[in-house]
């Protein structure tokens, strides 16, 4: 039992949690009701899917060129995710959408009741 | 003229790492569109708008300020996931204003995208001082953690002259 297989085990362990949050943030984007909350359950797989699997495959790659590049990658949608994400909501808010919010209406169901 | 020469240097790093085939042709493409890019950076900081970035933020805070972000990170991926995987998806959805006190804009950006970052959380629309954010479980301390990081995030700015 070497350190190789220490990797390897940590390395699927990543990729493995990396694959479910992915498709647990897929699934919420599928039950989630409406756009607004459905953006929530999206960045899921945007945050924690990619930073696992991009960790586990730079534990695959070694000390190489491929970790260098996967990290380059991580950095980019780091920001660009977010990025992005900001974008489709602030389009969704300027073109008119609100959200409809639970707090409001659990205060107005208190005040009347 | 040493910013120049620093950039094109880190563009053709940058090529190095990406292309991983050091053929005489292929590097030599590498210092050709190095330099080209360069100059067209040149003649752009000759236009008429021409705004130079800068990046006003403390290295050593920064790099402390994403491992505190990544275990924010963690703990709201952990949140979101139980509100999805449970049956009835017990929501809490609420609008609301964020004060923020970064002074630059990258300052700014930083917070606004590390609010999207985590799950749970998205920023809507910036106004002056005030973020609008979109949380999908609203609890009463949601905007005390909000305001932590705000605070984390000015912090790690270096103060503008």
């Amino acid at each position: 039992m070497g350190w190789a297989l220490v990797i390897e085990i940590l390395s699927w362990l990543f990729i493995l949690s990396g694959s479910a949050f992915t498709l647990i943030g897929a699934i919420g984007t599928l039950r989630f009701p409406n756009f607004w909350s459905r953006l929530h359950a999206a960045s899921i797989s945007e945050s924690a899917g990619m930073i696992l699997l991009i960790s586990g495959m730079c534990l695959q790659g070694g000390i190489s060129l491929l970790t260098v590049k996967l990290l380059i990658i991580g950095t980019f949608i780091f920001i660009t995710g977010p990025t992005s994400t900001h974008a489709v909501a602030n389009a969704a808010h300027t073109s008119g959408a609100r959200p409809d919010s639970d707090e409001d209406a659990r205060k107005k169901q208190k005040g009347t009741s | 003229m040493l910013r120049t020469l620093l950039t094109a240097l880190t563009l053709f790093a940058l090529w190095l790492l990406m292309s991983g085939i050091y053929s005489p042709l292929i590097i030599g493409l590498g210092i050709a569109s190095s330099i080209i890019a360069v100059i067209t950076m040149r003649r752009m900081d000759n236009a008429a708008d021409a705004q130079r970035m800068q990046i006003y933020l403390k290295p050593i805070a920064t790099i402390r300020y994403w491992a505190w972000l990544m275990i924010e990170i963690a703990k709201s991926n952990w949140m979101v996931t139980k509100i999805i995987l449970s049956p009835n998806m017990q929501m809490n959805r609420h609008l609301f204003k964020v004060p923020y006190t970064q002074k630059t804009d990258l300052g700014q950006a930083v917070f606004a995208n590390s609010i999207t970052l985590t799950p749970g959380t998205i920023s809507v629309e910036v106004e002056d001082g005030t973020f609008w954010v979109h949380a999908v479980s609203y609890a009463s301390d949601t905007k005390d953690a909000l305001a932590e990081m705000d605070a984390e995030v000015s912090a790690i700015e270096s103060v503008v002259a």
